[in-house]
């Protein structure tokens, strides 16, 4: 039988590699270090088409993440999407007429909203509506309207 | 025919019977725990025999396990020039389903086999019975103590596998073949996520650690006092543990991450 003491060290190494590794899964490998942040300010835009854009999608101006997007909801009086997205207070300095955009990342990267910054003196809060608005672009839509341009040029 | 008919009836009720006494023992188990919690010592011993006896197996094949998905992950990605994806890649295969399924299977082979065999010789040489006649309840000194060990130690376990094996991947994708390391993790971070992902691997862990402590210390206070019995209990503790956890895998995978 081992020694007690060292019996001891040992469970107590086994449980602190343990807790240590749940540690390191928990804040290294998953989102918990990027998703902690629940302060900010929260913003609408109505798009006409999303297209992929997800809620938890990123907010981003000049490619830096300002914010995420939290809800994801359809008017039916406008029949446009109502994206209500959460920017950081860090940010709190973005002109009211800020425009907003939905890119892809890449080819068949993921769908996010890109901020454009207007020039008004007054600044986005909570609640502002960001009034220009870019829907997503389809690539089907532009497959198709290029095969239809292709299509009725040959004809002429 | 009938002979036929017999033989089938005894084994069904054979197995009926295996499983009542089984829930029987896991019930007494459970009720023995907290006359563990009294006595801590006991509970030290189990977890260094189960767990950290355990440990070198888990370090050594969640690294390799780790380097072979990057390696693989990135012979596939790289076709696509989706190489940055690697990390995600590895880490939802380790967290979700590598690191409990095959933290249970190692168990199963390492400390399963090794408390049947414990317990099946402590009942074939008696010391049981032993201790029942010195009014020293075995649940409570013996078999409880192994079966909150092995739950316990399990996704501790599984944790330390998965947290090696993230690093093997990354040794093996970033050291070796050169994916971006920031991009490694940040993708990692970006699509992994701690509730929907770690946690529900967690108690995947959780649930193998009871089924597969269970099942051996089933198997071991089962065994037909002999030395053939014996070994007969320890390779069915290892058979049945496996596919136990195969198959409940499979369950808890689409109860999950099922839509």
């Amino acid at each position: 039988m081992m020694h007690a003491r060292n019996l001891e060290i040992a469970v107590g190494a086994f449980v602190a590699a343990g807790i240590a590794a749940l540690f390191l899964l928990a804040m290294q490998v998953s989102n918990l270090s990027v998703a902690g942040s629940d302060e900010g300010y929260h913003v609408t835009a109505r798009f006409d088409n999303i297209s992929g854009l997800k809620v938890r999608s990123p907010v981003t101006m000049a490619g830096v993440r300002v914010g995420r997007v939290t809800d994801i909801d359809f008017d039916s009086n406008t029949y446009q999407a109502l994206v209500t997205m959460r920017i950081g207070n860090r940010y709190d300095q973005l002109p009211l007429d800020t425009s907003a955009s939905i890119f892809t990342s890449g080819l068949i990267g993921e769908q996010y909203v890109s901020l454009d910054p207007g020039g008004d003196i007054e600044f986005l809060s909570e609640g502002s509506e960001l009034i220009l608005t870019q829907s997503a672009v389809v690539l089907e839509q532009i497959i198709g309207q290029f095969l239809f341009s292709q299509g009725s040029g040959d004809k002429e | 025919m009938l002979d036929w008919l017999q033989g089938l009836g005894q084994r069904a009720l054979s197995f009926f019977e295996r499983l009542g006494r089984g829930h029987i023992m896991l019930y007494y188990l459970i009720i023995g725990i907290p006359s563990v919690l009294v006595r801590p010592r006991l509970l030290l011993q189990q977890v260094y025999s189960v767990g950290v006896l355990t440990l070198l197996i888990i370090l050594v094949s969640g690294l390799f396990v780790g380097m072979v998905l990057g390696l693989q992950g990135y012979n596939t990605l790289v076709r696509f020039g989706a190489e940055q994806s690697l990390g995600t890649a590895v880490a939802l295969t380790l967290v979700r389903e590598m690191a409990p399924v095959v933290t249970a299977l190692l168990f199963a082979g390492r400390a399963g086999s090794a408390l049947t065999a414990e317990i099946g010789l402590m009942k074939a040489t008696e010391q049981l019975s032993g201790m029942e006649m010195m009014a020293v309840d075995p649940n409570k000194r013996v078999l409880a103590p192994r079966f909150l060990a092995g739950v316990l130690a399990m996704p501790l376990l599984a944790a330390i596998f998965g947290a090696v094996g993230v690093m093997g991947g990354y040794f093996v994708g970033v050291g070796l073949l050169g994916v971006d390391e920031g991009a490694f993790w940040s993708q990692m971070q970006a699509n992994v996520d701690l509730h929907d992902d770690v946690w529900n691997g967690i108690i995947k862990s959780m649930v193998f650690g009871v089924v597969a402590t269970w099942i051996a210390i089933y198997e071991g206070n089962d065994a037909t006092p002999t030395s053939e019995g014996v070994s007969r209990a320890t390779t069915r503790t290892v058979v049945h543990t496996s596919l136990a956890v195969l198959g409940l895998n499979f369950i808890l995978t689409a109860l999950m991450f099922g839509e």
